[in-house]
């Protein structure tokens, strides 16, 4: 079974994020940049499903700048067999990366699509389930847990007040959440190895799409910062503040 | 202008978020329609139909949506929703799930998590963690737009008068199955929509001492929740996490307990009114958003806590 991973190149998630002084974004430049976290967990399972020998091939795809080969050869090195890159230096919104990600899905006829929930840049949540719709497909979405059973997948999800399991039939969509899976680090020697595994570029125009943002960003901003309050100096003036000064209890 | 808002609902009552996100119709301004689809929704669709602010309410009643499967809801609301100016939902784990299939059916952009509408085609939504907050403009004839219950007030539940009606659309893509599903039971009240919040995090040590905090929750009418440390760690389970990545909450009042404050956590309630963090690492970054401070052993602090409360509730 082919399994098919996409991954996005994000700043680093533990890099302090800074909107631009002219509030036109985040200043990316100079700034530490990775494999999204929730990509590296969806590469994670790809290889997992490798060692159990339910999965045949990983090809592993990414879209962006010339730079983003770098995270598709962090794919390679953790096990991925064969990488896509496309390369666009334009901004990619999450209906555009569905559509680029179909075309791909439409050439290589993987089994199994994963991808992370969500990227920690744009925070959407969106490619995953957009790319399920347009490929006709199901989907697994903030899975805990991926069991591949015959023509089907059972995938156990993360949803608001507990767990909740929906078999798909196969080719489906999974998105990954935090408690899939812990992703290994790269061997030095799988790095070096990866090196040499193959890698096609291609461009949004190879595979006949068109890259045309429809959401247009006026400004970002700061948050707006909240104030250290006061330290009390126990519990009962603690209990004494909230009831008669913050009147919440 | 007209608006389709997507009920959240469990098949047993209409969730407090749909009246969050008819507050967010309500700023953009247009009639109101509320679709509730799911299996056996008549009280439901009743319950919507009082919302203040609604002009009509669709029922699609069917076993295809009694487990809100995105494949199915999908094309529904792709369906239902193509005549409408704007399709919005809530951005809880159902809507997160149905809402960007629509949006991809019907070849428009989403606009995800928004806190803030500026007219009928600009919205506000943090992006980076709420590290940034963006401004965006949606260029699409429809807009599809999931909401941050905790950036807008619910219209009033009662006092509204909608018409119902039964649409006897039925959207079974066939593609996938309910299977099962582990819901964590509790007598408190919701962690989303709480007005009081208490929340421990990896000082809490393990799981058994959250009953602590469970002692002190009850007492107050509190949700409890958990950091990500302390979900990681196996303390408790996952739909107690409150975070970027977790629920995002903004109580009357949060109680943070044994939590350090990474900016992941911060991220998911900092918009509480008040907030107190109990912590005895002085240093911790939560207390550079709590209102009340107490730096001492959770250990202590918790039970006397728990006594003072007694005294003045």
């Amino acid at each position: 079974m082919k399994v098919l991973v996409a991954v996005k190149r994000v700043i680093d998630y533990n890099v302090k994020v800074r909107v631009k002084p002219d509030n036109t974004g985040v200043d990316l430049a100079n700034v530490k940049m990775a494999m999204n976290p929730f990509c590296e967990i969806a590469v994670e399972e790809a290889v997992r499903l490798k060692e159990k020998g339910v999965a045949s091939e990983i090809v592993v795809v990414s879209i962006g700048p010339k730079a983003a080969q770098e995270q598709i050869r962090t794919a390679l090195a953790l096990g991925a067999d064969r990488g896509i890159h496309i390369e666009t230096d334009e901004e990619v919104q999450s209906l555009e990366a569905a559509k680029l990600l179909k075309a791909v899905v439409e050439k290589e006829e993987p089994k199994l699509v994963i991808l992370g929930k969500q990227s920690i840049d744009s925070d959407n949540n969106q490619t995953g389930q957009m790319l399920a719709a347009l490929t006709g497909m199901g989907q697994g979405t903030f899975a805990s847990e991926v069991v591949v059973e015959g023509d089907k997948v059972n995938v156990t999800r993360e949803v608001d007040g507990g767990l909740m399991t929906v078999a798909l039939n196969l080719p489906a969509v999974v998105t990954t959440d935090l408690r899939l899976n812990e992703p290994r680090y790269a061997s030095l020697p799988n790095i070096m190895k990866a090196k040499k595994k193959p890698l096609d570029a291609m461009s949004p125009a190879d595979l006949g799409v068109e890259i045309a943002p429809r959401l247009s960003t006026l400004k970002v901003e700061a948050p707006a910062s909240r104030q250290a309050g006061i330290k009390v100096a126990d519990v009962a003036e603690l209990v004494d503040k909230l009831k008669n000064e913050a009147k919440v209890i | 202008m007209s608006i389709l808002v997507i009920a959240e609902h469990d098949n047993s009552s209409l969730k407090q978020a749909t009246l969050n996100v008819v507050a967010a119709a309500k700023a953009i301004g247009g009639d109101i329609d509320v679709l509730v689809a799911g299996e056996n929704v008549g009280a439901i669709a009743e319950a919507a139909a009082k919302a203040e602010g609604v002009n009509k309410v669709l029922v699609a009643d069917n076993a295809a949506y009694g487990h809100f499967l995105a494949e199915n809801l999908g094309e529904l609301v792709a369906e239902v929703g193509k005549n409408y100016s704007h399709i919005l939902t809530s951005a809880g784990t159902t809507g997160k799930d149905f809402m960007p299939r629509v949006a991809a059916l019907l070849d428009v952009a989403q606009v995800s998590d928004i806190i803030r509408v500026e007219s009928a085609d600009t919205f506000v939504r943090p992006i980076y963690a709420g590290n940034a907050i963006a401004t965006v403009k949606a260029s699409d004839s429809i807009k599809v737009i999931t909401v941050r219950p905790t950036g807008f007030d619910p219209v009033a539940a009662e006092g509204g008068s909608a018409s119902v009606e039964q649409l006897d659309v039925v959207k079974d893509a066939g593609l996938s199955s309910f299977v099962g599903e582990e819901k964590a039971k509790s007598d408190r009240p919701d962690l989303a929509s709480a007005g009081i919040v208490i929340s421990g995090g990896r000082g809490m040590q393990n799981g058994d001492n959250f009953k602590m905090l469970e002692q002190v929750a009850d007492l107050m009418g509190a949700a409890v929740g958990a950091s990500r440390a302390a979900v990681d760690a196996g303390f408790v389970p996952n739909d107690m996490q409150v975070g970027q990545t977790g629920k995002i909450v903004a109580p009357q009042l949060y109680v943070a307990v044994g939590i350090s404050g990474a900016i992941q956590h911060l991220a998911g309630m900092s918009d509480s009114k008040v907030i107190v963090a109990i912590n005895k690492d002085e240093e911790a970054p939560i207390f550079q958003v709590a209102d009340y401070g107490l730096v001492a052993d959770l250990f202590e602090a918790v039970p006397q806590l728990e006594e003072e409360l007694k005294k003045v509730l």
